[in-house]
C-alpha cells in the first residue's frame, strides 16, 4: 500500500507548465531517488506535495487520503517534511531555535527530540548556541535536515542535501540515512548526484523538462538508459 | 544648572510617550516587513475606544484601557487577516497606498462619530500629581509612569520575541516566510497575533496619549510621524532602539524648547536628520538584514 502517491501531478508558475503529469509511489519504509538535469521540476515535484506550490487536489495522495488541497502548514503536520534546497535556516534563528522550530506545530508523537537529533548530528549540539549563518555548509544541512525531524515526519523529502558540499561531508551526512529510515520515516531524495543517491534508493524517478522520462529499480537500470533519460537521446 | 538637569530629565520622561507610539509600528515593522500609514489615527482609534469604555462602563481609564485591549486586539487581528496580508508581497506599494487609505477613512470615521471636539481621558487627582525631586525638580505622576510602561512594554516584547515559542515563529516568520510555512506555521495566522499585539501596544500608547493632553481626530498624522522618527533612530528591528530613539527625539524637543518655544518640534527634526546623517542605519541596527 502506497504511503505517498503523485497522479498525474501537474505544476505551473503563472503560464509556464513546471511539471506534466507526473506519477510516483513511494511505499513505507522506502527510499526513492528523483534525478535529472537543472530545470527538470524535482524541487518543483517536492514544493508541490509539501504544499508550496499549487496543484490539484486529487493530484497527492498520503496514507490514501486526497492532500492537494492542504497549506504546507497543513501538510507537515499530517507528516511530511521538506528540507528544501540550499537548507534555508532561519538566519536570525539560533542553531538550537532553529530545531525547535521544526516542531512547531507538531501534533504528531513520535521518535524525534531535541535530544535524539543532537546524538544524530552531535557537532549541532557544540553550535547551539550559535546564530545559524555562523554553520559551515555541512552543518547548516545537518540542521536543515534535523529542523525537519522535530515535526516527526513519516515522509521525510530532501532536496539536494548534498549540493556544494565536499565528497567526505557527503559521505557523513548520508551515514545517518539509515538511523532516520530505522524510526520508521520513508524518505524522497532529489539528487544531482546520481551515484550517491542511486546507492541508497529502492526505486529511481528520473525528470526531464518537467516530464518522468525513466522508472526503475537501480540495479536493473543501465548506464546508458539513465544517461539518455537524464539528458535527452 | 538646574534648568538643563530638568530639560534632561522631562525630556527623557517626554521620551516614554514617543516609545509608547513607535513601539507598536517597530513590532510591525519588524515581524511583517509592513509600514503602517495609519498606525497614528490608530492611537487615535485607541484613545477613543477607551473613551467610549470608560464612559459607558464608568471606570477609569487605567481600567479601561484593560477592557479595551482585547477589544483592540480583536480589531487587529482581523484588520490584518482580512485586509493586510492581502497587501503583503514583493511590491511594497501596496500595503502603503492601503494604509494610507485607512487612514484617511480612520479620520473621517472618528470626524463622523465624535466630531471634530477636543476630547481628554480625565482620571482625577493622579493628572496633575507631581513628586518633588528637590532643588525645584519636579516630575509629573503621569509622565513617569508612561516612562515606566514604555520600558515594561519593551522588556515584555523583547520576552515574547526572544523567550518564547510565538516570538521564535514571529522572528522565523520575518526572516523567510515560506519556510516558517514547511514549520507548520500559518504565516497569515501569524501575522494576524503580531498585529493584534501592536493594536494591545497602541492601547497602552493611546491611554497616555489621552491622560498627557487633548486628543481629536485629526491628530494621528503627527503622532505618527514622531513614531516613525524614533524607530529610524533607534534602528529597525530592535526594540531597545526604539526606546532609545523615543528618549532621544524626548531630549531634543525638550532641550530646543527651552531655548526657544518656537524650537521644540523643529528640534526634534534636526536632532532625527543628524542620526540619520552620522548613523543612516540608526543607533542600533539589527545585525542583519
Ligand atoms: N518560482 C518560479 N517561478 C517561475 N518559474 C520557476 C520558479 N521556480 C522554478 N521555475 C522553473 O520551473 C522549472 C523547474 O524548476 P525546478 O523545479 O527548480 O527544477 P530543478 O529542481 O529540477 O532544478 C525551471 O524551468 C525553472 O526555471
Ligand atoms: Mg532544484
Amino acid at each position: 500500500m502506497a504511503l505517498l502517491e503523485t497522479c498525474n501531478l501537474q505544476a505551473f508558475y503563472g503560464d509556464f507548465q513546471a511539471l506534466y503529469g507526473i506519477d510516483t509511489r513511494l511505499e513505507a519504509g522506502e527510499t526513492i531517488a528523483i534525478i535529472g538535469a537543472n530545470g527538470a521540476g524535482k524541487s518543483t515535484f517536492l514544493k508541490a506535495v509539501a504544499g508550496l506550490v499549487r496543484r490539484p487536489a486529487a493530484s497527492v495522495l498520503f496514507d490514501r487520503q486526497p492532500i492537494g488541497a492542504l497549506s504546507a502548514a497543513d501538510v507537515v503536520k499530517l507528516g511530511i517534511a521538506l528540507v528544501p534546497e540550499g537548507r534555508r535556516l532561519f538566519p536570525s534563528l539560533s542553531v538550537e531555535e532553529n530545531l525547535l522550530i521544526g516542531g512547531h506545530g507538531r501534533k504528531l508523537g513520535g521518535p524525534w527530540t531535541l535530544d535524539r537529533v543532537y546524538s544524530l548530528f552531535p557537532i549541532l549540539k557544540e553550535r547551539r548556541s550559535q546564530a545559524a549563518p555562523t554553520l559551515s555548509g555541512g552543518q547548516q544541512q545537518m540542521a536543515a535536515i534535523g529542523r525537519a525531524l522535530m515535526s516527526n515526519p513519516r515522509v521525510l523529502l530532501c532536496d539536494e542535501i548534498s549540493l556544494g558540499l565536499a565528497p567526505i561531508i557527503i559521505a557523513d551526512i548520508y551515514a545517518t540515512l539509515p538511523r532516520i529510515k530505522a524510526e520508521g520515516t520513508s524518505v524522497v531524495l532529489v539528487e544531482q548526484d546520481i551515484a550517491q543517491a542511486i546507492k541508497v534508493s529502492d526505486r529511481v524517478y528520473c525528470f526531464q523538462e518537467g516530464r518522468l522520462s525513466l522508472v526503475g529499480r537501480p540495479r536493473e537500470l543501465t548506464r546508458e538508459q539513465i544517461h539518455d533519460a537524464y539528458f535527452g537521446s | 544648572m538646574t534648568g538643563a538637569l530638568d530639560a534632561v530629565i522631562q525630556g527623557v520622561l517626554l521620551g516614554g510617550l514617543y516609545a509608547l507610539f513607535a513601539a507598536g509600528l517597530s513590532l510591525i515593522f519588524g515581524v511583517m516587513r509592513l509600514v503602517n500609514l495609519a498606525h497614528g489615527d490608530l492611537i487615535v482609534l485607541a484613545a477613543f475606544v477607551i473613551l467610549v469604555v470608560a464612559e459607558k462602563l464608568g471606570l477609569d481609564p487605567f481600567a479601561a484601557v484593560l477592557v479595551a485591549a482585547p477589544i483592540l486586539f480583536a480589531i487587529g487581528f482581523v484588520l490584518q487577516h482580512v485586509l493586510l496580508n492581502r497587501t503583503l508581497g514583493r511590491d511594497l506599494l501596496p500595503p502603503l497606498l492601503v494604509t494610507f487609505g485607512l487612514s484617511i477613512i480612520i479620520q473621517n470615521g472618528l470626524l463622523q462619530l465624535f466630531s471634530a471636539d477636543s476630547e481628554r481621558l480625565r482620571s482625577g487627582a493622579i493628572e496633575t500629581a507631581s513628586i518633588a525631586l528637590g532643588g525645584g525638580i519636579a516630575i509629573g505622576v503621569v509622565p513617569l509612569l508612561t516612562l515606566l510602561s514604555a520600558v515594561a512594554v519593551i522588556v515584555i516584547l523583547n520576552l515574547i520575541f526572544y523567550r518564547t515559542p510565538l516570538g521564535r515563529a514571529f522572528r522565523a516568520t520575518s526572516d523567510d516566510p515560506e519556510v516558517a510555512q514547511l514549520m507548520g506555521i500559518d504565516h497569515n495566522r501569524i501575522f494576524a497575533t503580531a498585529m493584534g499585539l501592536a493594536f494591545v501596544v497602541i492601547a497602552i500608547a493611546a491611554l497616555y496619549l489621552g491622560l498627557r493632553a487633548n486628543f481629536d481626530p485629526t491628530i494621528g498624522p503627527a503622532r505618527l510621524l514622531y513614531a516613525f522618527e524614533a524607530v529610524i533612530i533607534g534602528g529597525l528591528g530592535s526594540f531597545w532602539g526604539t526606546l532609545a530613539g523615543g528618549i532621544v527625539l524626548g531630549l531634543a524637543q525638550t532641550i530646543g524648547a527651552r531655548i526657544d518655544p518656537e524650537w521644540q518640534i523643529l528640534s526634534g527634526h534636526l536632532a532625527f536628520l543628524a542620526v540619520l546623517a552620522i548613523r543612516p542605519r540608526g543607533l542600533f541596527p539589527r545585525a542583519l538584514d
